[in-house]
């Protein structure tokens, strides 16, 4: 029984123009101690999804699913006043812009012993300690002055190492951390990653990592998902997706890796993300697919097995010598 | 902090002497001349008339006239009434605090009222809540006032007989007034049923004079509420699991209050010109209705010191409003 | 919205295709906000009759019935359909006397709003390309102006002037000023950080042309908004002064004007009171309703929100 269970996911949006599927049907499984990876481009619905399991989407957002369970609680037939003991308690997430993250009225340690009040109960002095050992645990030097300052007083890095110390304080089973490192300078990027999988280690909690980039993906993520256009399109384990991805459209991304050039100029993937009016009627990936045909255009590929990772193509890569070997 | 707090009031300087310098020019340009005003119906003889031009120091140029009065009234001496030959300064504080009383209670019912009706407007965002409360508040905004203080009277005390139509306590009811706010002054005089009496007549001109700071604070709060709970840190606090209460009334209303409070300082100024209509409406005893008076009577050394202690109060008051402003925006606090 | 007229900054001569499209865009803004439509009907009825009203009002709005003194309402008892508003205590029918009325407070919007904007612009513009001495004079200028509340000046400004509607208007325009001036310093501060004013001006645009022909358009956004705002503003405090005796004279029917000659009379005809109140009221109103959706359709930051 895994920690949290998705199944069927879709989200849609009322915008001005009709309805916008911002997710759709997409299946996501998390493992306690386990960090998972989602990647894809900017609105490919990474974001939307996890933020739908929190419970953070506006009013215009709708919500459908065939099954949303964590920790063996069924999250989509709970009253919100039970959810909301369950949000921000076991299953906490950080964000992508730590400067505006945090309300800048009051001092962090207000904010942090919120938390702590709130979902635990403690009292004013076990609150204060609880706040200084969780400000060294992310690494936050000299923590007593630090608690008594404002957001706007103290640096990008060091306030995201408030909002996971924020998000860590009630001991969470999963944490979500939604491009923690995007807003970053790149030195401290890497520190924050340190500092998410190490906690990962520490506490035994699962953690998922949404992501554009490949780089933070295989240094961090034990298997990744690939999300595009609002599909999960492809998941693997990370050092096979990296070795044989089945989804073109991974396989796209991997090569327009610098790191994995191989000519003069850097492959890209012509194109754009279908947008709400030019949603292709098959494969959402076809008309940027160099193997696309008539089919990938009529037709949307089922996700494939678990062998292919689940990819949702036709004519998956890598397939041939897969089944040969 | 200090840096700020020091040349705010370096800028205070220059526009007190300048609002010293207008009203003081007032009373050279008002229609009619003064002495011949003072002197009434039965006239003034030519010497008379040198006697007294030369008593209020007319006939020395004006300039040296400017800072003979600017320096009385860096000393408190704005001159006499020429009806009640009493000095400006004694009327003015005789009479303001009845001013004072009604404004605060004015103040205290529109931001009683507004803020939570802003919140609650911007919490159901254009659900029928939203609808009704801004279109409340809108008409609240439009609304002549001495038309309002009208209908009202109609109401409550012509139709219902409930309240008075003027003044600021029964007859019946005679105490001495060592504060001036009538609210403790009948407290402290033990009478029975002098309070009572005194909140009765209170309550129209109050809720006349908050009308318009309280539409005005509801719209505000709104829209500085809508802004505040598109935040990412508002995201962050439902993260936490927090209940919607908590979220609105705390984290986004803390945030939202700093352009409101910014709002109702700036309205004491609108405040102090509709306690002018409310006053004379009301026939309530303030300094609102003791300048119309003046104005009516021409009784310019009382429209001079009146108009000039008017525009101080209400620099102090936007002076105030701006260091508050460093106090709850912690932001500018700590810089 | 800025890039089209900071062509025009430029000198360059083609912007015929660009301008009804802003205009429809605007509209399409502004049609979204039921309110605002409302409004604007309003407000055109309310400009026919300022405009037409001698023709349309049934009645003289001056002639006196003696007979006829304080008729209620027709549809109320003892009311009669000649006088459908009922008579004043003189005898003259209220519904003539407010569709005439409409003219004054019309005019005096107009009036107001074009002298306190067109002054208000202009010395905002001044303050905005002026060194930085003459700008803060100007500006304590303004602050000394706004530390007095704007009725309490007004009214003495009257009583210099001597009571009249022309006076209160004057006096009116002087104190809704500096809201102009502050706020066309606002955005002209802010619209000479942007680009194209540099490329104006090393394009060789002269101070004027920059002033007026490359900066202007660009903030006239909020001015607009304010305009329609001030406009109310200037109708309810002409009707305060004409309420305090200090505005329009008497026979004007004005409506604040009518307001105070009925004072005496709210206990015992409560149509006297009420009618030119409400005029007051619909007409401010309409026209605050137009400016939320103005500021709506022109702000492009609270367009999305």
């Amino acid at each position: 029984m895994s920690l949290l269970r998705i199944r069927n996911l879709s989200v849609d949006f009322a915008t001005a123009s009709g309805a916008f599927r911002a997710v759709d049907a997409v299946d996501q499984d998390v493992d306690t101690g386990e960090i998972l990876a989602i990647v894809g481009e900017s609105g490919s619905g990474k974001s939307v999804s996890m933020l739908a399991l929190m419970g953070l989407l506006p009013w215009t957002a709708t919500i459908t699913a065939d099954e949303m369970s964590f920790d063996g609680k069924d999250l989509l037939r709970m009253d919100t006043r039970a959810k909301r003991r369950i949000i921000g308690n076991d299953l906490a997430m950080i964000f992508q812009e730590p400067m505006s993250s945090l309300n800048p009225c009051f001092t962090v340690g207000w904010q942090i012993k919120e938390s702590l009040r709130y979902h635990l109960g403690l009292d004013r002095r076990a609150r204060h300690a609880r706040a200084i050992e969780l400000f060294e645990q992310v690494g936050i030097p000299d923590p007593e002055k630090r608690l008594a300052a404002f957001p706007h007083q103290m640096s990008g890095g060091m306030n995201q190492r408030v909002m996971i110390a924020m998000a860590i304080a009630c001991k969470p089973k999963l944490l979500i951390a939604d491009e923690p490192t995007t807003a970053l300078d790149v030195t401290i990027q890497a520190q924050i990653l340190d500092l998410l999988a190490s906690l990962r280690d520490e506490t035994g909690m699962g953690l998922v990592l949404i992501t554009h980039d490949m780089g933070v993906v295989a240094e961090t993520a034990e298997r990744v998902s690939v999300q595009y256009a609002g599909q999960k399109v492809e998941e693997q384990p990370v050092v096979d997706l990296f070795a044989t991805p089945h989804h073109p459209y991974t396989a796209a991304l991997l090569d327009a890796l610098p790191e994995r050039a191989t000519d003069k100029f850097l492959p890209t993937i012509p194109g754009v993300v279908p947008g709400q009016f030019d949603r292709p009627k098959g494969c959402l990936f076809s008309p940027r697919c160099k193997f696309a045909d008539a089919k990938c255009k009529a037709t949307p590929p089922p996700p494939l097995g678990a062998d292919l990772g689940f990819a949702r193509c036709f004519y998956p890569v890598n397939s041939d010598e897969r089944i040969a070997s | 902090m200090l840096n700020y707090v020091l040349s705010r009031l370096l800028t205070f300087v220059p526009t007190f002497i300048g609002v010293t310098l207008i009203s003081f020019m007032f009373i050279r340009m008002l229609p009619g001349d003064p002495i011949i005003v003072m002197a009434g119906e039965r006239g003034v003889s030519p010497e008379r008339y040198a006697e007294l031009s030369a008593q209020f120091g007319y006939d020395r140029p004006v300039y040296v006239q400017f800072f003979e009065y600017l320096g009385g009234v860096l000393q408190g001496d704005l001159g006499t009434s020429f009806v009640t030959k009493r000095p400006v300064w004694d009327e003015f504080f005789t009479l303001f605090p009845a001013t004072l009383e009604l404004s605060i209670c004015a103040m205290i019912f529109a931001v009683a009222l507004g803020l939570p009706a802003g919140v609650i407007a911007a919490v159901n965002r254009g659900k029928f809540f939203d609808r009704a409360l801004m279109s409340t508040a809108l008409v609240g905004y439009s609304m002549p006032i001495f038309w309002w203080a009208l209908l009202l009277i109609i109401v409550f005390s012509g139709n219902l007989q409930w309240t008075p139509v003027s003044g600021r306590i029964d007859l019946l009811y005679y105490f001495p007034d060592p504060t001036g706010f009538m609210l403790i002054d009948a407290v402290a005089s033990g009478q029975k049923g002098a309070l009572f009496s005194a909140v009765r007549h209170l309550v129209l001109p109050t809720i006349v004079l908050g009308t318009i700071p309280l539409a005005v604070i509801a719209r505000q709060t709104r829209s500085a509420m809508l802004e505040v709970l598109g935040e990412d840190y508002i995201r962050t606090a439902r993260s936490k699991g927090l209940s919607p209460a908590r979220i609105n009334g705390i984290h986004a209303l803390r945030n939202a209050l700093i352009p409101v409070i910014t709002v109702i300082g700036l309205s004491v100024g609108t405040l102090l010109a509709g306690a002018i209509l409310t006053e004379t409406i009301f026939s309530w005893p303030g300094i609102g209705k003791w300048m119309v008076d003046s104005i009516f009577r021409r009784d310019y050394p009382v429209v001079q010191g009146g108009l000039l202690l008017i525009a101080v109060m209400v620099m102090i008051v936007n002076l105030t409003v701006d260091m508050l402003y460093g106090v709850i925006n912690p932001k500018i606090r700590k810089r | 919205m800025t890039d089209t007229t900071s062509n025009e900054g430029q000198g360059a001569p083609v912007d015929g295709p660009e301008r009804p499209g802003q205009l429809r865009e605007f509209w399409f803004y502004f049609r979204e906000n039921r309110g605002a439509v409302i409004g604007l009907w309003i407000f055109a009825v309310f400009a026919f009759l300022a405009l037409f009203g001698p023709w349309i009002a049934p009645h003289d709005p001056t002639a006196q019935a003696r007979d006829f003194t304080l008729l209620p309402p027709a549809w109320q008892e003892g009311g009669s359909w000649t006088y459908v508003l009922g008579t004043d205590p003189l005898g003259r029918d209220m519904l003539s006397r407010l569709i005439v009325g409409a003219r004054y407070s019309f005019f005096v919007g107009v009036v107001v709003v074009t002298v306190a904007a067109s002054g208000g612009i202009i010395i905002g513009l001044l303050t905005g390309f002026a060194p930085k001495w003459v700008d803060s004079i100007i500006m304590r200028v303004m602050d000394i102006i706004l530390a007095f509340p704007s009725l309490l000046l007004a009214l003495v400004l009257v009583a210099i002037l001597g009571p009249s509607l022309t006076n209160a208007m004057i006096a009116i325009a002087i104190v809704l000023q500096p809201h102009y001036v502050r706020l066309t310093r606002a955005s002209v501060m802010s619209e000479l950080q942007k680009d194209y004013v540099t490329s104006a001006r090393v394009a060789g645009a002269g101070l004027g042309r920059l002033m007026f022909v490359t900066v202007l358009p660009n903030c006239l956004a909020p001015i607009i908004v304010q305009a329609a705002l001030s406009f109310s503003t200037a109708i309810l405090d002409a009707a305060a002064l004409g309420f305090l005796g200090m505005g329009a004279q008497p026979p004007t029917p004005e409506w604040g004007t009518m307001l105070a000659e009925a004072r005496e009379f709210i206990l015992r005809a409560w149509w006297v009171v009420t009618f030119p109140g409400l005029a007051i009221l619909v007409t401010v109103l309409a026209i605050n309703l137009m400016g939320d959706g103005l500021r709506d359709a022109l702000d492009p930051k609270l367009k999305r929100s």
